[in-house]
């Protein structure tokens, strides 16, 4: 009896511990934005503006969206236009807000089996390493870097079919899972630059590739519409919207830099 | 505190998987007095006290006591042949009885401190029931018994681990509870403390009574030839 | 190799330094758990103990359904507090989702079984030698259920400790449920998640590192608070 007491003395101690900050909401935003490091960089400045907590959840493009229709957050930062499409479509948010983009790179082992580092165009060097059936990692997860890289298969005319499991491997894993099998088995991957310089376990990886427009990631905006989830702070979440339309959070986004490079563009409102 | 004697088993048996253990048996406990259950190994002594006590269901007959038997089981009281502990102190142990019904546990105590005097285990009191010796287990076990003063105690060969010492000294505390009007059966292989203790005979053979009588007259002239062999310290089939 | 040396090495620069995120993290994970164990021990022994005493129609099913269910995909359970936790779930206008009540909602669903079964074990095998007597005593049920409790309260540490070690360690529930929030629901297993997708091994296994420690640690507290492995056992 005297250990149960012990222990919940404990717990209470431990409930009692936990700080509020002033307003609170919740964004459901992908990884590679999460793994970009923007955020540590931005939210400190959006709580001292707006006296905001913007509370995070680092989960796939796929649930991110199922987060916001399921009214569990307040907003969703992602980057997958059809997917965004479909949610407005459908009544989740009352539009769609265009913030900035980054780039995906191609990454493959320093010695580049199968030649991609010259190639003339994304969809050139996706050609390049099917025909030299180079190992390639896919996230294989529905996240919206997965759909890029099956955008940019079908560009260069490389269906499922023609995708040999003896080369092609879906990983169904996050972006950092993901660049570890492709680290452990030298393979091929396509990654968001952020992701990519964030990535302590490189090994013999190296960027080979990039700049092709057709590699352009664009991030938008969702509030979660309060006609439909009663419950989700709308206020919030528009006051967060304003601020990203800001020239603060301009200034903020393209002077943000890693290992020195430039990672987002902004070009917030161009819809 | 109601009288629960006499007890009556009309036909009584108790059958396992289809074989028969015990019985068919028909007997009156009275009031008084002091029994001693006896007979070759196997022969059902403990199924017997089990059966009294209600620890067995009857397969066939009845069992009667002169109360309902919810009501009569709480002024009995069991030594089982392998003493059962509680994991707790020597002290606890006798005191858990008047615990389960209500006793504060100062109280308790000190009447279980008493009890721990009398069976000779006072030095024991806060040591782990489980550290006890076998026959220390057994002196436990009687004063755990004896602590709720039952209307009778069912005793199954308690003095099985013990030296001529201990045994005396239990001896003359069922004497004292018998003369204090406890009423004891007493399941036992040793005819000399049969002789000094008991004042009626059971003969169980092959689960069923097979001689019962005054224990002096049982002890000196059995009636059948298997009791005599048994007395006289041949082995019994 | 090198690595393991490196998380070693970060382990004890974080510690030496009371890393302020890390003791956050620390401290969430003990308050997650502990209040984890101490809900599903307070439902999970007397229901281990019931189930040894008692004799009822269905009793062996229930009994194994309780083991079948020890072994309770983290994931699965996860998703199901999610589903109910959820805004557009059946227990959505608490608004618990992604908080850490939701964490512990769902590891009490895991650990409960856990317990209970392992409670049944022991108070089993106290129960054949307890029979008897707590029979021949007259005690009733619920008597009986306290013996057992209190006489095998070593027992039963164990079973709440062996709960606590598949609480701190689990990751796949908490991670569904909590949605691994930094400042609100980040613990240490979903830090080293996110720190292994992050591809950073040392802070990885660092924080790995510190999760052995806080659980030895509870455990030789509670030992020694009951005293457990001194003296003569019973
Ligand atoms: N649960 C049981 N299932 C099957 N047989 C049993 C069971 N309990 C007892 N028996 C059998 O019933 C018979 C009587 O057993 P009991 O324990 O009453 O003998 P006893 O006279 O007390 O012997 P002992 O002098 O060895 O103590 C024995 O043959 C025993 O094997
Ligand atoms: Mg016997």
């Amino acid at each position: 009896m005297r250990v149960m007491r012990g222990v919940l003395a404990l717990v209470m101690v431990l409930l009692a511990g936990t700080a509020m900050a002033a307003d609170r909401m919740r964004m459901a935003v992908t990884t590679s934005f999460e793994n970009s490091g923007l955020a540590e960089v931005m939210l400190p400045e959006v709580l001292k503006d707006l006296d905001l907590e913007v509370q995070l959840l680092v989960v796939g493009t796929g649930q991110a969206i199922r987060l916001g229709e399921a009214g569990d957050v307040d907003a969703v930062l992602v980057h997958s236009r059809p997917a965004e499409e479909a949610f407005v479509a459908n009544g989740h948010a009352r539009h769609r807000t265009q913030i900035m983009y980054n780039d995906f790179v191609l990454i493959g082992p320093a010695g580049d089996p199968a030649g991609i580092a010259g190639a003339g165009s994304a969809a050139a060097a996706m050609s390049d390493i099917a025909a030299a059936g180079a190992p390639f990692v896919s996230r294989g997860d529905e996240s919206g870097t997965h759909k890029a890289e099956l955008a940019l298969w079908q560009a260069a005319g490389i269906d499922a079919a023609a995708r040999n499991p003896s080369w092609y491997r879906a990983a169904g894993a996050g972006m950092g899972a993901t660049l570890n099998v492709a680290s452990g088995m030298a393979a091929y991957v396509l990654a968001d630059r952020a992701s990519w310089l964030n990535f302590a376990n490189k090994g013999d990886l190296a960027l080979l590739f990039a700049g092709d427009p057709a590699m352009f990631n664009q991030y938008a905006y969702l509030p979660v519409n309060p006609a439909l989830h009663p419950h989700v702070n709308a206020a919030a979440a528009e006051a967060l919207e304003a601020w990203l339309l800001s020239d603060r959070a301009q200034a903020l986004i393209d002077g943000y830099r890693l290992n020195g490079e430039q990672l987002f563009t902004y070009n917030a409102g161009a819809d | 505190m109601v009288a629960i004697l006499p007890l009556r088993l009309e036909g009584a048996e108790v059958c396992r998987k289809g074989k028969r253990l015990l019985g068919p048996v028909d007997l009156t406990l009275s009031p008084r007095g002091f029994t001693a259950v006896m007979g070759p190994n196997g022969a059902g002594k403990t199924t017997l006290l089990r059966l009294m006590h209600g620890l067995e269901r009857p397969s066939a007959g009845r069992i009667a006591w002169l109360v309902p038997e919810q009501k009569a089981r709480a002024a009995q009281a069991f030594v089982f042949q392998t003493p059962v502990v509680l994991r707790r102190s020597v002290l606890d142990n006798v005191a858990y009885p008047l615990r389960l019904h209500g006793w504060a546990r100062d109280a308790a105590r000190a009447l279980a401190a008493d009890w721990l005097a009398r069976v000779g285990l006072a030095d024991a009191a806060d040591r782990p029931a489980t550290v006890l010796s076998g026959g220390e287990r057994q002196k436990l076990a009687l004063a755990r018994a004896l602590i709720r003063a039952p209307q009778i105690l069912f005793l199954d060969e308690p003095c099985a681990n013990l030296d001529g010492r201990s045994m005396r000294e239990i001896e003359a505390i069922l004497s004292a509870a018998h003369r204090d009007g406890t009423r004891i059966v007493m399941a036992t292989h040793d005819l000399g403390q049969a002789r000094r203790l008991a004042g009626e005979v059971l003969f169980l053979y092959r689960g069923r009574i097979h001689e019962a009588g005054p224990a002096a007259e049982f002890l000196a002239a059995p009636q059948t030839a298997e009791a005599r062999a048994f007395i006289g310290g041949e082995i019994v089939e | 190799m090198n690595e393991i040396l490196q998380g070693m090495a970060r382990a004890a620069w974080l510690v030496v330094t009371l890393d302020a995120d890390l003791v956050e993290i620390a401290l969430r994970s003990l308050q997650v758990t502990l209040t984890a164990v101490a809900i599903a021990s307070a439902i999970g022994l007397p229901l281990g103990a019931l189930l040894a005493v008692s004799r009822f129609r269905h009793r062996r099913a229930a009994i194994a359904t309780l083991n079948a269910l020890m072994g309770l995909p983290p994931v699965v359970v996860g998703l199901v507090v999610y589903l109910l936790l959820s805004r557009s779930g059946p227990f959505g206008v608490f608004g618990l989702l992604f908080t850490p009540t939701a964490m512990i909602v769902a590891q009490v669903m895991l650990l409960t079984p856990l317990i209970a079964s392992i409670a049944h074990q022991a108070m089993r095998d106290l129960w054949a030698d307890y029979h008897d007597l707590l029979i021949s005593l007259n005690a009733s049920r619920a008597q009986r259920i306290r013996a057992l409790i209190w006489d095998g309260r070593r027992a039963l540490l164990t079973a709440a400790l062996a709960g606590f070690g598949r609480g701190i360690g689990e990751v796949g529930a908490i991670m569904i449920v909590g949605g691994n929030i930094d400042h609100s629901t980040r613990v240490l297993t979903t830090a080293i998640a996110l720190e292994t997708a992050k591809g950073d091994f040392a802070l990885a296994l660092g924080l790995g590192f510190v999760l052995i420690a806080l659980a030895l640690a509870v455990n030789f507290a509670i030992h020694g608070l009951a005293r457990t492995e001194a003296g003569s056992r019973w």
